[in-house]
């Protein structure tokens, strides 16, 4: 409020690093944590979980409802939806984090490029739009079409249509830092390019790119289960939660339970990831909280 | 003497708790009567804006007045409910704000943002009443073809033009109170100069009372009937201009008007008379064109400039002259389209980036934003270091200047272990100072480098930057918009008008007697032209 | 404005170009033989053959490529390896519950998150705000296809207000048409609306702070009209962006939408052409959405115009 450009008033946040131990105590962090945490423990300790072999075929317990026995039923042939969830949250958390993983990655190099190199920016933004453009599932059902259903095929598939949307995050972030002063400042004291761009550029990266993270997790986990629920997904010898449901289209008017656990399961994964990147994001990244409101 | 439009009494408004104090202001007294011009004058943090803001109660929340009351025309504003705050606001008391762009909505025509004043307090107003009046309005602050005007939209005009419409809006409806935050700040000097002339005239045939807030005891002694000074919350001492101008009594108001640099520059120092160390010979820069054709701005056209060894050149102009693009070219940022920079026997302005290494220790560039200038992520030391290791120093022995150049910018070695967030933006352009200076350049570029700064601070900057150059035999480019600063430390200047220099000698020939045209114009906007220009005075070191 | 505007549509031709390469490498690039894939795997050698020959690969790619651009710029996306009928025609018989669902769908979506999101930024940190935030996460986190079989299984089987699934062409009767896209359109503009308010909330909110909301007040001007002509229509170019970009997330959701509900669209196409391995029909429908998908974004670059007299030169 006050007059002058001087005002203290104005200060700059503190950097990510002191704002990381500051993020962990914001609730809906701690909620995302807690949920993605007991998921994650479900699906490495399954075998200790008082489950059974989830591929084993019972023909005569078909399609029956949660009991004692089959806490959550049984699908069409017989197998245990208990366990195929657990199970499932194995296939489906690993897809998450690849696809985050890999994609921020690629899209980081792809960014840095585009943003600091104007001579290629108008090349691959313009692949990047034309990938965007692309409807994402409807490339991933192409490319397992063709090149076979298994979960690298799949894990490819989701990653591509997130590609340029990391490159473009970062591109716009290594525009606006590189207007900044200080990088003028480096530049002007002789630091040469790479070291510029590792110092002073990508630190400005970082935040965006773990909230970023968290909702590439987020949304990859709910495109492997349509893709799976499309018929387009992983081989449902190995369960996932999309193929379990997708298992459970035929019968779901008489064996609701097939699709709904599952399905719970999706949502409250996802959303325990949502939330915590939205905690995430208000206190690592105000500014893009404020610029992108947040597109999960 | 009539009854006062304004009356703040015993004002207090709370900070949020864990603020640096209770506060934001405190025991406020003001009151402003028709027809009279009352000058808030204050460095930042002061709380004037504050008190502007709270009379028009649009405070942020998390401000909250706790004592006191606000009388306009004998209303308590302070207690007024929401309503009739509204009904208040745009009627009985209007406000100009800082930046004209900002503050103008930029998808709206701004005839209609005028009448949107009107509509909202005189409902009775037909069509064409309505639109008379608008034009009338943006007649009487002398906006040119007002029909025309009307239907442009905000990014259509210029500053000045803005500041005019946000003028005639807060006009609309005859207020008995107008509150004018640096209503000029955002503006050229020239234009500066236009807009307190419209304000003094209006005074003259509107009854309204005005409230300015400003930092510039300049503008304080062009518009002032009488002042108030603020400090941290406090009034300071209150009176008429010529009182508070001419005779301070607080030691505050006194250090303030005391740090207002003279537009007289000081006797010339002597200037050894080598070959210059930086030349420039018809050095062009064109903005745009490109592949797809397009618009291109000439930002630079022909400019012919040198320095001298141990001179300090200013390069003075308002925004659009070009004279940031000119620091930017000779230290390599940008690549000139054309023409000659040389360094020495040099010629660097062709070079390609890769290879302006050597040249780079040569020249260092001090920036305008102190806030921006140094990475928030990395620590004092480790930004003062980054240059000498990029040039093979061991970082023991960089560590070991940095601790010196420290201590020479008058700060606590200590401070190579904090991050730049915990220095105010004085410490800041210090410390950026250190870092340009571990380079051991030969050209130091200060490019509006004091410009950010409030006045006291700005004065100990200045100092603080001859005091280096006599140590250390620097030349100097100093770009500011600023006149008074530039005669104070500059031994010769260069006056810059779109792009092209228009003047150029020694400071003592180019202040005393200038000659151009827009060289005159520039002096004659000067706030508070000639009130300041005491008798010059000894050169501060040396 | 004319120099604006053919900038825009040049600037369109080189995305269209990477659409139509990037469709085309995905089978070139494919690992393994993809021909082998399509066949199946009880497929003879000769299956095989005929299938390879069928999508070209025999040929040298620079061939392949240019004879690809060709028959794109005719407008022959291909024929079917099941039905032997050329893909437009297919899709040409499909088109209309597909964009039936999709006109509801961005209608009733815009109709209901715009509002929301205003209402959420002027009330900012209030009840309401918290209430649609929570909305928009949890429509970004529940999989489209749950949420359209809990509402099956609520209205349609539960309560029977709604028809279970199928469709009905507009042509025999506006209500037996609406009554069974309701379902399909709630399910489909769950995300849809979650995006927008979530955009119009944060666009809203950052306008609100803007000093010519500022002046606005200062001048007296109603909360109301603040929030309406200054405000939301400074946030009107990123709202109508996102909408936009939304279109994608809405053509994913279109090919799951329309398999739980039966709807005999262009989402069901491609899904029975999955089922059938029918690469050419998922090629030309990718084709199709990813065109009008850049269409519909260069409309709305143009829109813009209108928005923001800033964006024309």
């Amino acid at each position: 409020m006050s007059a002058t450009g001087a005002s203290d008033a104005a200060l700059p946040p503190p950097p990510a690093r002191r704002r990381l131990p500051r993020a962990l105590t914001n609730p809906s962090v701690i909620v995302g944590l807690v949920v993605l945490g007991i998921v994650l423990v479900a699906a490495l300790a399954a075998p200790l979980l008082w489950t059974v072999d989830p591929t084993f075929l019972r023909p005569r317990f078909r399609l029956r409802p949660p009991s004692d026995v089959a806490w959550l039923g049984t699908d069409q042939f017989g197998r245990d939806v208990y366990s195929r969830v657990i199970y499932g949250a194995q296939i489906s958390l690993f897809v998450g984090f690849a696809v985050a993983t890999i994609a921020v990655i690629i899209g980081t190099l792809i960014g840095v490029v585009a943003g600091y190199f104007r001579m290629l920016d108008m090349i691959v933004m313009r692949v990047m739009d034309g990938i965007m453009a692309i409807p994402a599932i409807l490339l991933a059902i192409a490319m397992v079409t063709l090149s076979g259903a298994g979960i690298v095929t799949v894990i490819v598939a989701i990653v591509i249509p997130e590609i340029p949307r990391v490159a473009r995050l970062v591109r716009s972030v290594v525009l606006t830092v590189r207007e900044e002063p200080y990088v003028e400042a480096a530049i002007g004291v002789g630091t040469p390019l790479p070291k510029v761009l590792w110092r002073h550029v990508l630190p400005n990266t970082i935040a965006p790119l773990i909230v970023q993270a968290t909702y590439i997790c987020g949304a990859a986990i709910l495109t492997e289960a349509i893709l799976s629920f499309l018929g387009a997904g992983i081989p449902t010898e190995t369960p996932s939660w999309g193929n379990i449901m997708a298992e459970g289209r035929q019968s779901f008017q008489i064996a609701p339970w097939v699709i709904l656990f599952p399905g719970l399961c999706v949502a409250a994964t996802v959303l325990a990831i949502n939330i915590m990147g939205d905690g995430l994001r208000d206190t690592l990244d105000p500014r893009l909280a404020r610029r992108l409101g947040n597109v999960g | 003497m009539s009854a006062p439009v304004l009356d703040i009494r015993n004002l207090a408004v709370a900070l949020p708790r864990g603020g640096e104090r209770p506060n934001a202001v405190e025991g406020i007294n003001i009151t402003v009567r028709p027809r009279e011009i009352v000058c808030v004058v204050g460095e930042s943090g002061s709380g004037k804006s504050v008190t502007a803001f709270t009379t028009m109660g649009l405070l942020p929340p998390v401000l909250k007045p706790v004592a006191g009351e606000i009388l306009l025309q004998g209303e308590d504003t302070l207690t007024a409910s929401k309503a009739r705050l509204r009904e208040l606001r745009g009627s009985r008391m209007a406000m100009i704000f800082q930046e004209p762009m900002t503050a103008l909505n930029p998808v709206m025509p701004v005839g209609d943002q005028i009448a949107e004043a009107l509509d909202w307090h005189d409902t009775k107003l037909s069509r064409a009443e309505r639109s008379a009046r608008v034009l009338a309005l943006m007649d009487d602050v002398r906006l040119p073809r007002p029909a025309e005007m009307a239907k442009a939209y905000p990014h259509q005009l210029s500053g000045g033009q803005r500041q005019r419409v946000m003028i005639a809006m807060a006009l609309a409806n005859e207020p008995a109170l107008i509150i004018a935050d640096e209503p000029t700040t955002a503006l050229d000097v020239t234009t500066q100069a236009q807009i307190l002339k419209l304000m003094r005239e209006l005074q003259a045939r509107h009854d309204s009372g005005i409230l300015f807030i400003t930092h510039d005891f300049g503008v304080v002694a062009e518009i002032a009937d009488r002042v108030v000074v603020m400090r941290r919350g406090k009034l300071v001492e209150e009176g008429t201009a010529d009182e508070v101008l001419n005779h301070p009594r607080d030691p505050y108001t006194r250090m303030l008007i005391d740090a207002v640099p003279s537009a007289v520059p000081p006797p010339a120092r002597p200037i050894p008379d080598k070959a210059p160390l930086v030349t420039t010979r018809d050095v062009e820069k064109v903005y745009g064109g490109g592949v797809l054709g397009g618009r291109t701005v000439k930002a630079l056209d022909k400019v012919s400039i040198s320095l001298r060894p141990g001179e300090t050149l200013g390069i003075v102009g308002e925004s659009g002259s070009g004279k940031s693009t000119l620091a930017r070219c000779i230290a390599r940022f940008v690549d000139p389209t054309a023409g000659e920079i040389r360094l020495g026997d040099e010629e660097i302005g062709q070079k390609p980036q890769r290879a302006l290494h050597p040249i780079r220790r040569r020249i260092q560039v001090i920036f305008q934003d102190p806030y921006r200038s140094l990475n928030p992520r990395r620590t004092v030391g480790q930004s003062i270091i980054e240059g000498p290791m990029n040039y093979g120093t061991s970082r023991a022995e960089a560590w070991e200047r940095a601790r010196d150049l420290l201590k020479l910018v008058d700060m606590e070695p200590a401070g190579l272990d904090r991050y730049p967030h915990e220095f105010s933006g004085g410490q800041r352009q210090r410390i950026a100072i250190a870092r340009a200076l571990a380079m051991q350049p030969e050209v130091l570029i200060a490019d509006e480098a004091v410009s950010a700064l409030d006045v006291s601070v700005q004065k100990q900057v200045l100092e603080l930057l001859e005091d280096i150059r006599e140590k250390l035999g620097l030349a100097m480019l100093f770009i500011t918009h600023d006149l008074r600063v530039a005669a104070r430390i500059c031994d010769s200047v260069v006056v810059m008008l779109n792009g092209k220099v228009v003047e150029a000698g020694p400071s003592g020939e180019v202040f005393g007697n200038p000659q151009h045209d827009y060289t005159k114009a520039l002096f004659a906007a000067a706030p508070g032209h000639g009130r300041f220009d005491k008798a010059p005075r000894a050169p501060a070191a040396g | 404005m004319g120099r604006f505007l053919a900038g825009r549509i040049l600037a369109t031709i080189p995305v269209l170009v990477v659409v139509a390469t990037v469709v085309f490498l995905l089978l070139r690039l494919a690992p393994g033989d993809p021909a082998a894939i399509l066949a199946g795997d009880a497929a003879s050698p000769e299956q095989i053959a005929a299938i390879r020959a069928r999508l070209g690969l025999d040929e040298p790619p620079l061939t392949q490529f240019l004879e690809w651009i060709g028959r794109l710029l005719r407008g022959d996306l291909g024929t079917s390896i099941i039905s032997n009928q050329p893909v437009t025609k297919l899709i040409g018989e499909r088109i209309e519950p597909t964009l039936a669902l999709a006109t509801t769908t961005i209608l009733f979506a815009i109709a209901v998150a715009v509002p929301l999101g205003v209402v959420a930024a002027w009330r900012h940190g209030s009840w309401i705000d918290r209430a649609v935030m929570a909305f928009s996460v949890i429509g970004f986190s529940i999989p489209i296809f749950v949420l359209g079989y809990l509402l099956i299984f609520g209205f349609a089987m539960e309560l029977r207000w709604l028809p279970v699934q199928g469709y009905t062409s507009i042509r025999e009767g506006f209500l037996p048409f609406i009554t069974r896209l309701v379902l399909p359109t709630l399910t489909l503009s769950v995300i849809y609306i979650a995006l927008i308010a979530r955009i119009t909330r944060a666009s809203v909110l950052e306008t609100l702070g803007e000093d010519y909301v500022r002046t606005a007040r200062a001048k007296g001007v109603g909360e109301r009209s603040v929030l309406s002509r200054h405000a939301l229509r400074n946030a009107a170019v990123p709202i109508v962006s996102v909408i936009g970009i939304g279109i994608a997330l809405l053509i994913s959701g279109v090919v799951v939408t329309e398999s739980v509900f039966n709807l005999p669209g262009l989402g069901r196409l491609t899904v029975d052409a999955v089922l059938a391995r029918d690469y050419p029909v998922i090629q030309g429908v990718t084709l199709l959405f990813a065109f009008l998908y850049v269409l519909i974004n260069l409309g709305i670059d143009v829109a813009y115009t209108l928005l923001d007299p800033r964006i024309r030169y």
